[in-house]
């Protein structure tokens, strides 16, 4: 079937079966390789993207299904070709990831959470990246890089006489 | 050889190279490849525990449309040769598709190729296989004593049942009047990477090239897939750029790269075999050891243990693989930190109809470590004494390293009464303590709980040679090769896939620090298989030792050379040439010097002002050998096996619901000691990193079977990952002991964290139960079992 | 893992969504598909058609209704979770959905989607069963009704009628003013379906005492079970804790537990009475603070 997909600003008009999940969608007709499929089944989150801005797993939804509503994936939160978001660069400053194969959904998540919410605490955090595994880190680098973003995005938005 | 002190670049908070891609969604996994007409490969599985396979036919599948072919063990099995195995065991053959008998449910029976992966699964569905269920065994002590077989060829359940003994053990236990006994469990569970394993294979019959990409960490993978296709391993390519997303021992994929490969030859187009979760867990490289242990101990009424003996039976799954060889790592450190004088040490591996076992971070250490520990904290409990105390009293002094154990390894070096005393300071351990007595105050279940382990790094596997008189290998290396270009670019190469360990961070670590030039200046490549030195590949701990040893040993070369080119150059002796941040000058007149630039000039233009016969150029390579290999075991079973021995100290408080039986840790503590850390932030995340996979392995991860054969936890809704709820904050207190074998006083950290963690959690667990009179030793630790034994306990004592 | 073949239409109404349901025995309504799904792509569920219900705007609301809140069967989790009309007037769903898997499956799985999905775990069903809710359906062309008790008759099995696709469900509120809540569930990791949960309601009177009570357990049976001996010997009591135990244990007796890989009978019988006396004790808690606070 045909569909119109708004991914990343951009609207596809791609052919579809109805049984192409939105994951398998964008990583084999659109070519973003960003969202990974880790179980298919919902529970690992590393398919993870936003949809109307709200994190949610890519492998739960028929790309028919996802026509009509704008699709955010890591792609199009980088800025540009080579350059990084305040919270990519604070996942490569705390070192928030090994594999890096959870690591775009975890950035997704971070950015879906502090868009609602700038000052999160720990627990916060913690109970954001819930939804999504991480086998090599622990987590606690994960943690810390989100908090480090959400220190810094606030920083940038705070009148330069208020900055430490 | 080791050059400690002030680094400029090592052990700084220096970010990691590798990280920038990854967090733009640019990493390049193989299910990221997309070739030309590739085509998609699905399983059919053996839904028996066992049975015959009476007929396939193929025939609705092969008429759908999109569907290219469906291969069955017959024919693969006709065109090579089985996998390669650790043990001789020719009639225990193992390969990707089942012939004739299927021994496990989800063995992999035929493959399908389709257009698409969906259309793949479809046909998968339409092959029809007549099965004639068979008998079949699960448990490995049932295994043991015979009876149903799973290969009746081979006559005996058992692939290896090899007792060694070091030392007095008959004469210390009889000698000890007191003694202790003790059965202790490691439930089947594995690492589990979130990637699950991929493989894309691709022939070219004018080049006679068989093009591998996959998310692979296996040793002597080209070897392998050479050898079991029968093709020259000059016709296998495998391409070490690709992202491994995960791996932690397991990504194996040896099957699923033949079965692929033989495909791709046939059909003439490239083919991909990308696990699904279920394929994945059922029958792929998914399940880890599941071991049981009967510890006995002689001690003295001051808690010094003087003998153990040690059973250790392996309930390996359905064929060998490799996973035997889990049993003999942990000889290389089988009285973990302690000064057990003699030991007794039985291995036992059987077959079962279970999945095949792969290897699992640490080979088989985690599991040892378990036994080791919970048998510490029973000899503690029967003495009365402190569980520190005890492991104080039986540890290796600073003083007495270099210490050799009774097997044979000689421990490199360590401190660990000063990383306990430091975790010690941290904590707080009588306030630790009084904590937990007032949990237990408020009427809940609280323990201590502590594990001193050791995580031997290096890699030398020498433990093949003690299990398989066969293997004469001694030999383990890794290698690096550094090329200045001809514009004075440096540029080094790893010859292996990194699954998330830094590798890259680490050569430009190293590189930078000993040619005192920016790490970033440093690119690092990874040249496929036929354009590789040898690499051991990253198992066993093992590359900041060996890679970060070549890529030294290298850099140095290079560094030798230019400066002999800079001393002819000025006409000075050698001796008095000095190199500094890329340029040498005359230790005598600093202005008399020749910058990088002119030394890239001469090599490359100037040929008339190098050395007499000195090669052009600036290439060098180092291949390095493990240091302390070398040797073979002694006719009575010793051997030196890995070099290094960092220590890890766990201590941590955990409370349990007693009514619900819901385990919490409520503070965390690790004294790590890893010699020189090469980069922090790698080090601190594969610890944390390790410490949350254990405490899965400790509290929720088992791939359990129901008694049909079926295995239940075949999803990520049965097997239970920790999530960041699960995951506690870790104080990790750092202690450097370095290591006198390795470059830089570095030793491993790959299996931190994991190798102490699921011990700790049982002794927290056991001492939260002790007030009840219970103890268990069987994991994972489950919420329901421990609910249930509380509320039998507490039924008994009538509360 | 990928699902079979089927056909996709996105129903423009209800109506529609009902007779394309009448017309295809193997069709199936997906409203967030975040069990339906899985279900799909291990091929354990193979509709022929989809009806995606996602997008009729008139299934997606929440509003009062006489004395109760009314639900709309797509209204996501989230919302519900974010709502002040359901946390000023329904507490217990408020307390209760953010046990609900994860923020990113709370995003897509809907209301109607988790009833009528009927998992024996899932924390909408026993509070529906706990508050007596009311599930609406349409069939036909005709809009029906059914009590919460009498909708759940199994694991993942529903007295919804052949071809009728869920709307809503209203949840009555409670008239007094002191009411509390509690909701307690026990599992292996925070986020995994429950072993056992617990759900209570308490109205206390102006003596202090009990006036109503509604408790209910799920996880630990085919589907959630009211309390209803419990809660006829508990009113007009002052709830103390002796008197809930008893209660509760007498009501859990003779319950036939589940038993699976996670959790066995035994434990499942012992954490309901453990669980369903935490909850009452929080509610009690709950409506006592409440009280105090208003003072």
């Amino acid at each position: 079937m045909r569909i119109e997909l708004n991914v990343n600003g951009t609207v596809h008009d791609i052919e579809v079966e109805p049984r192409t999940t939105l994951l398998d969608c964008l990583r084999d007709l659109l070519d973003l390789k960003g969202a990974h499929a880790g179980c298919e089944h919902g529970v690992c989150g590393a398919c993870t993207v936003l949809f109307d801005g709200v994190a949610v797993r890519s492998c739960l939804m028929f790309a028919a299904q996802a026509a009509g509503t704008p699709i955010t994936t890591i792609e199009g939160v980088t800025p540009s070709p080579g350059e990084l978001s305040p919270i990519q660069d604070a996942f490569c400053e705390t070192h928030g990831m090994q594999c890096g194969y959870c690591t775009p959904a975890m950035i997704l998540v971070a950015h879906a959470l502090l868009a609602d919410n700038p000052e999160p605490t720990r627990e916060e955090i913690v109970d954001a990246i819930s939804g999504n595994i991480c086998r090599c880190t622990g987590y606690a680098q994960i943690v810390e890089a989100i908090a480090l973003a959400a220190e810094r995005m606030r920083g940038a938005n705070r009148p330069s006489e208020l900055r430490k | 050889m080791s050059a400690h002190g002030r680094h400029r670049y090592v052990s700084s908070d220096r970010r990691v190279r590798e990280d920038r891609r990854f967090v733009a969604g640019k990493g390049q996994f193989v299910a990221d490849l997309d070739l030309p007409n590739m085509r998609h490969v699905a399983l059919v599985t053996c839904p028996h525990a066992a049975a015959r396979i009476k007929s396939i036919d193929k025939s609705a599948a092969l008429a759908m449309p999109g569907v290219h072919y469906v291969l069955d063990g017959r024919e693969l099995a006709a065109a090579t040769l089985p996998l390669m195995t650790g043990l001789d065991t020719p009639n225990v053959p193992r390969r990707p598709l089942a012939v004739d008998v299927a021994r496990y449910s989800g063995e992999w029976v035929a493959a399908v190729v389709a257009d698409t992966r969906a259309l793949a699964e479809d046909a998968a569905e339409a092959i029809e296989i007549d099965y004639e269920a068979l008998p079949f065994v699960l448990d490995a002590e049932e295994a043991l004593a015979g009876g149903v077989l799973v290969h009746e060829a081979h006559g005996s359940n058992v692939l290896l049942d090899k007792t060694f003994v070091w030392g007095e053990v008959e004469k210390d236990f009889a000698a000890s009047l007191k003694k202790l006994s003790l059965r202790v469990k490691w439930a089947r569970s594995s690492t589990v990477p979130i990637e699950t394993f991929g493989v894309v294979a691709s022939w070219d019959p004018w080049r006679d090239m068989l093009d591998v990409y996959a998310s692979i960490q296996m040793p002597r993978y080209a070897d392998q897939i050479s050898i079991t296709l029968k093709i020259p391993v000059t016709s296998v390519r495998v391409h070490h750029d690709v992202d491994v997303g995960g791996s932690y021992g397991v990504k194996r994929g040896i099957k699923h790269t033949v079965l692929t490969g033989y495909l791709a030859r046939r059909l003439g187009f490239p083919v991909r075999l990308i696990e699904d979760r279920l394929e994945n867990m059922r029958g792929g490289d998914a399940h880890g050891p599941e071991r049981l242990f009967d510890v006995d101990v002689a001690f003295d009424d001051n808690g010094i243990i003087r003998s153990m003996k040690m059973r250790a039976l392996e309930n390996v799954g359905a064929y060998a693989g490799r996973s035997p060889f889990q049993l003999g790592k942990p000889i290389g450190a089988i009285v973990g930190p302690y000064k057990i004088k003699s030991v007794q040490y039985r291995a036992i591996a059987v077959v079962t109809n279970k999945t095949t076992q792969e290897a699992v971070r640490g080979f088989g250490q985690g599991p040892t470590n378990l036994a080791l520990e919970r048998t510490m904290d029973e000899v503690a409990n029967v003495l009365g004494l402190d569980p520190l105390e005890i492991r104080r009293r039986n540890m290796i002094r600073h003083e007495e390293f270099p210490y050799t154990i009774p097997s044979g390894t000689t421990y490199d070096s360590g401190d660990y009464h000063t990383v306990i005393d430091k975790v010690l300071i941290h904590a707080g351990y009588e306030e630790l303590k009084a904590e937990r007595d007032l949990l237990r105050a408020e009427g809940k279940l609280a323990g201590i709980g502590i594990a001193a382990c050791l995580e031997p790094s290096g890699g030398n596997a020498t433990f093949e040679a003690l299990l398989n008189p066969a293997i004469t290998t001694s030999t383990f290396m890794d290698s690096c090769r550094i090329n200045v270009d001809g514009m004075g670019s440096i540029t080094a190469t790893m010859h292996t896939t990194s699954a998330g360990q830094g590798h890259e961070t680490l050569l430009g670590t190293v590189i930078g620090e000993v040619l005192q030039v920016d790490p970033e200046l440093v690119r690092v490549t990874r040249p496929d298989s036929l354009n590789s030195l040898p690499s051991g590949t990253p198992v066993g701990s093992r590359m900041a030792i060996m890679l970060g040893g070549a890529a030294f040993h290298a850099a140095h070369k290079l560094k030798a050379k230019l400066t002999a080119i800079a001393a002819h150059d000025l006409s000075i002796p050698l001796e008095r040439a000095v190199y500094e941040q890329g340029n040498v000058h005359d230790r005598n007149a600093l202005q008399n010097k020749r910058s990088w630039v002119d030394l890239v000039q001469i090599a490359f233009r100037n040929y008339h002002r190098m050395p007499a016969g000195m090669e052009p150029g600036l290439g060098v390579e180092h291949v390095y050998q493990v240091p302390t290999g070398g040797g073979l075991p002694t006719a009575d079973g010793r051997v030196q096996m890995y070099p290094c021995f960092s220590f890890e100290f766990h201590l941590l408080l955990l409370s349990i619901d007693p009514d619900l039986g819901t385990p919490e840790i409520v503070r965390y503590m690790l004294g790590h000691d890893c010699g020189t850390q090469i980069n922090p932030k790698i080090v601190r995340g594969m610890t944390m990193g390790g410490i949350a996979h254990g405490i899965g392995a400790a509290l929720f991860e088992e791939f359990a079977y129901n008694d049909d054969g079926q295995l239940i936890a075949q999803t990520f809704m049965d097997y239970l990952l920790p999530s960041s709820h699960e995951v506690p904050a870790v104080d990790i207190i750092d202690h450097e002991t370095p290591s006198p074998h390795t470059v830089l006083g570095q030793k491993g950290s790959g299996e931190s964290g994991y190798l102490g963690a699921p011990a700790a959690i049982a002794n927290a667990i056991n001492d939260a139960l002790r007030p009840l009179g219970i103890s268990i030793n069987t994991l994972p630790l489950k919420v329901s079992k421990l609910g249930d034994l509380i509320a039998e306990a507490r039924a008994e004592k009538g509360n | 893992m990928k699902a079979a073949p089927f056909e996709y239409t996105r129903a423009a109404d209800i109506d529609e969504a009902c007779a394309m349901l009448a017309a295809d025995d193997g069709a199936r309504v997906i409203a967030g598909g975040q069990t339906l799904v899985p279900m799909m792509v291990m091929r354990l569920a193979r509709p022929t058609r989809l009806i995606d219900i996602n997008r009729i705007a008139a299934l997606s609301y929440i509003r009062n209704d006489g004395d109760g809140v009314a639900i709309g069967a797509t209204t996501r989790q989230c919302v519900v979770e974010r709502d002040a009309l359901v946390a000023a007037r329904v507490p217990l769903l408020a307390r209760a959905i953010p046990n609900i898997g994860h923020a990113a499956t709370r995003a897509r799985g809907t209301i109607g989607g988790s009833l009528a999905n009927a998992d024996p775990a899932a924390e909408l069903s026993l509070v529906a069963i706990t508050l007596d809710a009311q599930l609406s359906y349409r069939a036909g062309g005709q809009t029906a009704e059914i009590p919460a008790r009498e909708f759940f008759i199994g694991p993942m099995v529903t007295n919804l009628p052949a071809g009728a696709c869920l709307t809503g469900v209203r949840f009555p509120v409670w008239p007094g003013k002191k009411i509390g809540v509690g909701f307690h569930e026990v599992n292996a990791r925070r986020s995994d379906f429950a072993f056992v949960s617990a759900a209570a309601q308490v109205e206390l009177g102006n003596d202090g005492k009990c006036q109503r009570i509604a408790i209910g357990v799920g996880a630990a049976t085919d589907f959630p079970l009211r309390l209803d001996s419990a809660e006829q010997q508990l009113t007009g009591t002052p709830l103390d804790a002796k008197a809930v135990d008893a209660a509760v244990r007498e009501a859990l007796a003779d319950i036939e537990a589940l038993a699976d890989l996670h959790a066995s009978a035994a434990y499942r019988r012992r954490a309901a009475s453990h669980l369903a006396k935490r909850a009452v004790a929080d509610a009690l808690t709950h409506v006592q603070g409440r009280t105090s606070h208003a003072h």
